[in-house]
């Protein structure tokens, strides 16, 4: 039987997730016999070219390229899973939800205390930039998620625990400490 | 002790004073009874609704019951769990509750419950109302993303005579438990410190101070809530 194949994006996250998965130590030369890697920042594939059984997504969903990546994945991915508090509820980017997005633009590139250089008080409009959206989406309120795996970043021992569990079938154990917010 | 009366808790004989309160009387038997609005000292309320329990068929908030000779109470079955749980759940998207940012993660009793529940994600969509900080005042910074309305601090947070620094403002919706400014200027180190530790979220935080517990000392990394309760 040929190894599952596996991919990773971070869309509005910081890659702290994606570190968190590094974070699994010497387990990574076990991953690479477990599965095989497709689309990710781990190896650099830049698109699908395969069917991919597990996804992995890092960060919510803030601007209209994020929500193209994601839909992308959900096409392509037989399972999806949220990977930290970002993908799960919007996380800190989600700090400007109830903003208006123009009141947050003006702040970051005209009235903001650090804002020097921007004399023509420019708003970033260029039709190759993302569109921002209204407010940072968690994962699952765009498409459908199959599982969940909160923590900022979730513990390397869950992320570690909850793949193998989904690869070879056996039943999940989630001690106390493995489950934060934080 | 002539008072002394029996039930039962999950099929478990207890034993405790006529009239104690079934969270208090859970407790002193080694019992476990989540509450959030609740607190030893202060007049139940029965508003937070997460120490609800079955009595009889129905349910019942354990802050406000007392314990009757021979009840039996249901504290633990899956539907029970699972109604607690949505509370938790319906209390993170009804609020901004970002836990990586916030001084009082590892220590909020709101963030535990979910721990204890296993909350992965809440059921429910987010609502990311729009609410204020309010650091106006010189001790204690009130930050409404997070505060859950139980009114612990309202009723135990009071000044020599009995005034609340803490009071409820608006109705419905727009509900928000706000901090008097002119009572606030006197409010002493000591009473700021434990408006912060009675706050069940972080919604009441000392100025200058947070973070102060390093990750994996805090109140609630190894232990989940409720372990203290021995008998």
């Amino acid at each position: 039987m040929s190894k599952p194949v596996l991919a990773t994006t971070s869309l509005a996250g910081c890659f702290g997730c994606h570190m968190s998965i590094l974070d699994i130590d010497e387990r990574i030369l076990q991953l690479i016999e477990l599965v095989e890697f497709n689309k990710s920042p781990v190896d650099d594939i830049k698109t699908f070219t395969k069917p991919v059984d597990i996804g992995i997504i890092e960060g919510g969903c803030c601007n209209s390229e994020n929500v193209e990546v994601l839909r992308s994945f959900r096409k392509n991915c037989k399972i999806l899973i949220s990977l930290g508090e970002c993908a799960i509820m919007g996380g800190l980017p989600a700090l400007r939800n109830g903003i208006p997005v123009e009141e947050c633009l003006h702040e970051a590139y005209i009235g903001g205390p650090t804002v020097q250089l921007n004399t023509k008080h420019i708003l970033p409009n260029d039709d190759e930039l993302p569109m921002l959206l209204d407010k940072v989406y968690p994962c699952h309120e765009i498409v459908k998620i199959d599982y969940f795996l909160p923590g900022c970043p979730p513990r390397a021992d869950l992320i570690w625990d909850a793949l193998v569990a989904l690869i070879t079938g056996d039943p999940l154990k989630l001690p106390y400490e493995v489950i934060k917010f934080d | 002790m002539s008072n002394l009366i029996k039930f039962k808790i999950d099929g478990t004989e207890c034993m405790a004073e006529a009239g104690t309160f079934i969270v208090e009387a859970a407790r002193q038997n080694g019992v476990f009874i989540p509450t959030l609005c609740n607190m030893p000292g202060v007049k139940p309320k029965g508003s937070c609704r997460i120490c609800t329990v079955r009595i009889n068929g129905r349910l019942m908030t354990s802050c406000t019951t007392p314990v009757t000779d021979g009840m039996e109470i249901d504290s633990s079955s899956p539907d029970i769990i699972d109604l607690r749980k949505s509370i938790v759940e319906l209390l993170f998207v009804s609020g901004n509750h970002f836990c990586p940012a916030c001084e009082k993660s590892g220590n909020c009793e709101l963030q535990a419950l979910g721990y204890l529940y296993q909350m992965m994600v809440p059921r429910y969509p987010y609502d990311f109302p729009l609410r204020e900080v309010d650091a106006s005042s010189p001790k204690i910074i009130k930050d409404q993303n997070r505060c859950i309305l139980c009114k612990r601090c309202i009723k135990s947070i009071k000044d020599e005579d009995g005034k609340s620094y803490f009071a409820f403002r608006s109705r419905g919706n727009h509900l928000e438990v706000v901090l008097d400014a002119e009572l606030a200027s006197t409010m002493t180190d000591e009473l700021a410190e434990k408006a912060m530790q009675n706050c069940p979220v972080g919604s009441i935080l000392v100025k200058e101070k947070g973070f102060e517990t390093p990750i994996g000392k805090r109140k609630f990394d190894h232990q989940p809530i409720g372990s203290d309760i021995h008998i």
